[in-house]
């Protein structure tokens, strides 16, 4: 190989290194590209019907009565956060002592097989967990409410509590765990050392040390509960309206698009979008404080 | 273990003089192991009665006639269901995995340290990441469907899906591109080897198994899929062209156990879910602990 033609192959090269940065580039801007056709088309597509209907009128008003051009979406965000609520005071407590077991009491052997379990959780589609809430949650929520002498459909805030509350747990569980496996070990030994019980030195020192972790994880359950929309459906029973009564059927932010959205035109499609425009600004506000909670963790 | 005798012992020294908070610790240790083991129990029991319920229930609903060609409605047959669902998969993964992996490379391999943009991408994932699947199919529908005139169709469902699977494609392959230890990098450069051929020869190797195990979730995630589908791929019982509007079995499910007339057969789709999920993510737990081992 005489010298230039050396000198060509290697600006062959040069050219293809160069090319191919630049490939790179344009598709690590793909996803800034994404989140900015997402936000511009439902912003675009929303925000006018909120103008039309009013902001207050939109977002307090108590009646969505589509056939009459009413449009007030507070009984289906009172929805998202009662379900919410309740998803989050079932699945914590249960996610967060397991998470315990598994960073501090889950013998090792067990631990191969469990871990993939918890992953496995993650993993089931959300359509079968609505089914399996239709089938099994409503029934059982009927029953017992017969025992007491209630009759009701058994669809209801309980029944989506409940089953929100499962299928958070993998998110709250692996977030924790992370975050009490990542409190040094030095902790748990000095408490041992100075007396403490095995109980203990996880309750009173291992756990507070990982707070702002477990909290991050109780905030990245609070998003994914908010926006879950299959299985609530299945089993919420979508009627929207203000109720205290935990046995009562209720419809959330999500609910209410998927249901009708299929022949919804006009303003009362506008107004659908609308409320995912709602529900991404509440969503893009839990991530936030997620991230924050996270860095802080970080720091 | 040796915590609580060490523990054991620190306590007899001090019994003598106060016993009272001694005992109410310990019988608060108590209440807190037995909550612990409670609700440890409490999640792999819900676990196990699920998949087990679901089992029981479908698989005698799992007939031959089940796998007909062609879906009516006298034989809700779920064949055109998974069909569509390769397809739907494969689509995305083609559009996501190319996407998502040369980001990667970006971030990881081309990148300088302190990089602006990299911190900006790196929100947007985030971001993205968090989206709940309802508001990729709001957007799928608005932008694709609406906006693109593609209707309800195949390739309507496979771009939204290919959006909301490129976080999970980016930042598994990411993780697999920095576990690739630097001595690799530099050998490569060493003999010669310019950026672009250290990449693709020396570093994706390396890290496959991990980018791998990152796809085959993502294959879960796709086929389980069911709000981000329904407004952009549609619902028709049909095996559709890139233009044609075709339903998943997710959305299959999502129709029969909504119509209520044929519960059976939704268990007996659930059962075929449920499986796929199951082997997804043993088949990923595999390639992950093949990667540890090495």
């Amino acid at each position: 190989m005489n010298e230039s033609a050396a000198r060509r192959t290697g600006g062959m090269k040069n050219l293809l290194e160069t090319v191919m940065h630049g490939v790179f580039l344009v598709c690590a801007l793909a996803s800034i590209l994404a989140v900015a056709l997402i936000c511009v088309f439902l912003f675009a597509n929303g925000l006018p019907a909120i103008r039309e209907i009013g902001v207050l009128d939109f977002l307090t008003g108590t009646t969505w009565k589509p056939g009459n051009d009413i449009y007030g979406i507070l009984p289906m965000i009172v929805g998202s956060i009662y379900i919410t609520a309740g998803a989050i005071i079932i699945g914590v407590p249960i996610g967060l002592l397991t998470a315990i077991f598994m960073a501090f009491y889950c013998p090792k052997r067990i631990y191969g097989l469990l871990k993939p379990c918890t992953e496995l959780l993650a993993g089931i589609p959300s359509i079968v967990y609505g089914f399996f809430g239709m089938v099994v949650i409503v029934p059982a929520v009927r029953n017992v409410a017969a025992l007491f002498g209630e009759d009701i459909s058994g669809s209801s805030i309980l029944a989506a509590s409940i089953l929100l509350g499962i299928m958070i747990l993998p998110t709250i569980i692996g977030v924790s765990e992370a975050a009490l496996r990542a409190v040094p070990n030095a902790y748990y030994e000095g408490a041992v050392a100075m007396g403490a019980a095995h109980e203990r030195a996880v309750f009173t020192v291992m756990l507070p040390a990982a707070k702002s972790g477990v909290l991050a994880g109780i905030v990245l359950g609070i998003g994914r509960a908010v926006g879950e929309t299959m299985a609530v459906i299945m089993v919420a029973g979508n009627q929207p309206r203000l109720t205290g009564n935990m046995l009562a059927g209720i419809r959330t932010l999500t609910a209410n698009i998927v249901q009708e959205m299929g022949y919804a035109s006009g303003l009362h499609r506008e107004a659908l979008i609308a409320t995912g425009v709602v529900l991404f600004v509440f969503i893009l506000l839990i991530n936030l404080t997620f991230s924050v909670l996270k860095r802080r963790k970080d720091a | 273990m040796t915590g609580e005798t060490t523990a054991a012992t620190g306590k007899r020294a001090a019994a003598k003089k106060d016993a009272k908070p001694r005992v109410y610790g310990r019988r608060r240790a108590k209440l807190q192991k037995g909550l612990v083991y409670g609700a440890a129990t409490l999640t792999f029991a819900v676990l196990l009665f699920l998949i087990a319920y679901i089992l029981i229930r479908g698989i005698p609903h799992l007939k031959p006639s089940l796998f007909a060609w062609t879906y009516n409605s006298d034989n809700v047959s779920m064949m055109p269901a998974i069909i569509t669902t390769v397809q739907m998969t494969l689509l995305a993964l083609l559009l996501a995995v190319p996407l998502g992996l040369f980001t990667a490379i970006y971030l990881n391999e081309y990148a300088a340290r302190g990089n602006k943009l990299v911190g900006i991408i790196r929100i947007t994932t985030e971001t993205l990441s968090g989206i709940p699947s309802i508001v990729y199919g709001l957007f799928g529908m608005l932008f694709f469907v609406t906006r693109l005139k593609w209707n309800y169709s195949l390739l309507s469902g496979a771009m939204t899906l290919a959006i909301m699977i490129l976080p999970l494609i980016m930042r598994t392959a990411e993780e697999a591109l920095m576990a690739v230890p630097d001595s690799f990098r530099e050998g490569s450069f060493g003999l010669g080897a310019g950026r672009l051929r250290t990449v693709f020869r020396i570093v994706l190797p390396a890290a496959m198994p991990g980018i791998l195990s990152g796809i085959i979730l993502a294959i879960g995630r796709i086929v389980g899929e069911t709000a981000a589908l329904i407004f952009t791929a549609g619902t028709m019982a049909q095996i559709p062209t890139l233009f044609q509007s075709g339903r998943t079995l997710a959305i299959h499910m999502y129709v029969l156990s909504g119509e209520g007339l044929h519960m059976n057969e939704a268990y007996a789709t659930a059962v075929v879910l449920l499986v796929v999920v199951l082997l997804m993510n043993a088949l990923s737990a595999l390639i992950a602990r093949k990667l540890t081992k090495k």
